[in-house]
């Protein structure tokens, strides 16, 4: 086991780790790929965007997206009504995978990397870092708010040619969220299992702790 | 960030984490020593900072893939021929296939709306399956050449494969807000689960897919060649 050797997920060159500057990141020198980045961010500016982001979630989904006026009838909805009326019409398997790409997964995203960083904040030895950790890092993928933001783009033009549209706050949220989200999700998951080295509780070894092991 | 030298000097000097006996950790990414292949592990070695499961590459990885293609092949068409949306309104009711959605941009003048949602909606999926299932194949033959070329494919298409989302989504919103009774209301079409389904199947072959697979087929030793190896110390900065 060492943490001075860097293998590229890839195509598994082996790379030995240097510290880079804030805002840089290490390629493969064969295939390209980022090996790892460092952030112009320090764990506490992180940790306070992730709070913000909290915090514009909760505002994006409680608030309606939009208002559609037609003749005189006017009709507005959130996400979570989106859902319902995906799922009254019998249309569960639309309605659930929409929840959990642009509600759900999200949140439990921001939640889960909130926790992450208080805990290194904390500097305690926590149970939960790793199993969290690596929870976050097969979600990441599945979390779809930028997806969702141009769709809402799209649908707002789409309504636009059959009745009136007025943006509601969930829009400005939604769009601020996009932005946010950009920036939390640029930031390194790989890092932060150098970042929390000494909150992991790592596993009692089954065997004789061996010399690292370089080639 | 320039693109990768992929300069003969350069790839002669990589050792891979595999070829040094080293596993880098699934998970956490930890660079450890490949017990499984040692023989003290029994073939469940674990890694020791995070005690994830160690495996040198993904597990099954070819089979997953194409299981997983084969699957959103046979979803593709249900999720093109069906309607994803139906729009009933008090003097008519219209079904619309993701295809009759982009003409309708196409024809009320937002050409550019159409070719965005007839990239991500339409070309990617099948570029996706087209790519995959060709690198799929292309390992199964044990190809070594324009292994970079290869890699930069499957970058571009585990990056782009969630933009097919884009149509779902619209339907749902256009659902939850046309909702005029005796007016106008907007449905979702059973074409619509079928194409999520699609995406989501696509997005879980790409990631079952190991593109190291790519390079250790393009980089085994062949005859005759010399077997010393060197670390490429250090790394790009870019």
């Amino acid at each position: 086991m060492t943490d001075s050797l860097v293998a590229c997920p890839e195509c598994d060159a082996l790379h030995e780790r240097r510290e880079l500057a804030p805002g840089t990141k290490a390629r493969c020198v064969r295939c390209g790929a980022v090996l790892y980045r460092r952030s112009y961010l320090e764990l506490d500016h992180q940790l306070a965007l992730v709070t913000t982001a909290i915090l514009i979630y909760l505002i994006a989904n409680s608030f309606p997206i939009v208002d559609l006026e037609i003749q005189g009838r006017s009709n507005s909805t959130t996400l979570v009504g989106s859902v319902l009326a995906l799922w009254r019409e019998g249309r569960e398997i639309v309605a659930v995978l929409v929840f959990a790409t642009t509600q759900l997964f999200p949140l439990v995203d921001l939640g889960a990397l909130f926790a992450l960083l208080l805990m290194i904040r904390r500097g305690r030895p926590a149970l939960a870092f790793a199993p969290v950790l690596r929870f976050l890092q097969a979600l990441r993928p599945w979390g779809m708010i930028e997806v969702f933001m141009l769709g809402i783009v799209v649908a707002l033009v789409k309504l636009s040619n059959m009745a009136e549209v007025v943006p509601g706050i969930a829009l400005w949220a939604f769009g601020l969220l996009t932005i946010l989200l950009a920036v939390i999700l640029s930031l390194d998951l790989r890092s932060l299992w150098r970042a929390g080295e000494s909150v992991i509780v790592r596993p009692r070894r089954r065997f004789p702790p061996r010399q690292s092991a370089h080639p | 960030m320039s693109a990768a030298p992929t300069t003969p000097s350069s790839e002669s000097r990589v050792t891979t984490a595999a070829q040094a006996g080293l596993v880098a950790c699934p998970h956490c990414h930890l660079v450890c020593r490949d017990t499984a292949r040692d023989g003290h592990g029994k073939g469940r070695a674990r890694c020791p900072r995070c005690a994830g499961r160690l495996h040198p590459r993904k597990v099954d990885s070819l089979s997953r893939t194409w299981a997983l293609l084969i699957a959103a092949a046979i979803l593709y068409i249900p999720a093109n021929a069906f309607p994803v949306m139906q729009t009933s309104t008090l003097l008519s009711t219209q079904s619309d296939t993701i295809l009759s959605g982009i003409l309708y941009f196409w024809n009320t003048g937002s050409p550019e709306l159409a070719v965005l949602i007839f990239t991500v909606s339409i070309l990617v999926p099948l570029l996706k399956l087209a790519t995959l299932s060709t690198l799929a194949v292309s390992i199964k033959r044990g190809a070594r050449a324009r292994a970079d070329q290869r890699a930069r494919l499957y970058r571009i298409i585990e990056f782009v494969g969630r933009w097919s989302m884009l149509d779902v989504f619209v339907v749902a919103l256009m659902v939850g807000l046309v909702h005029f009774q005796g007016l106008a209301v907007i449905q979702a079409g059973p074409g619509a689960a079928a194409f999520g389904a699609v995406v989501v199947l696509t997005m879980l072959a790409a990631h079952s897919f190991d593109p190291r697979m790519i390079w250790d087929r393009a980089h085994r030793p062949r005859r005759g060649r010399p077997s010393k190896k060197r670390l490429a110390f250090g790394t790009r900065h870019g």
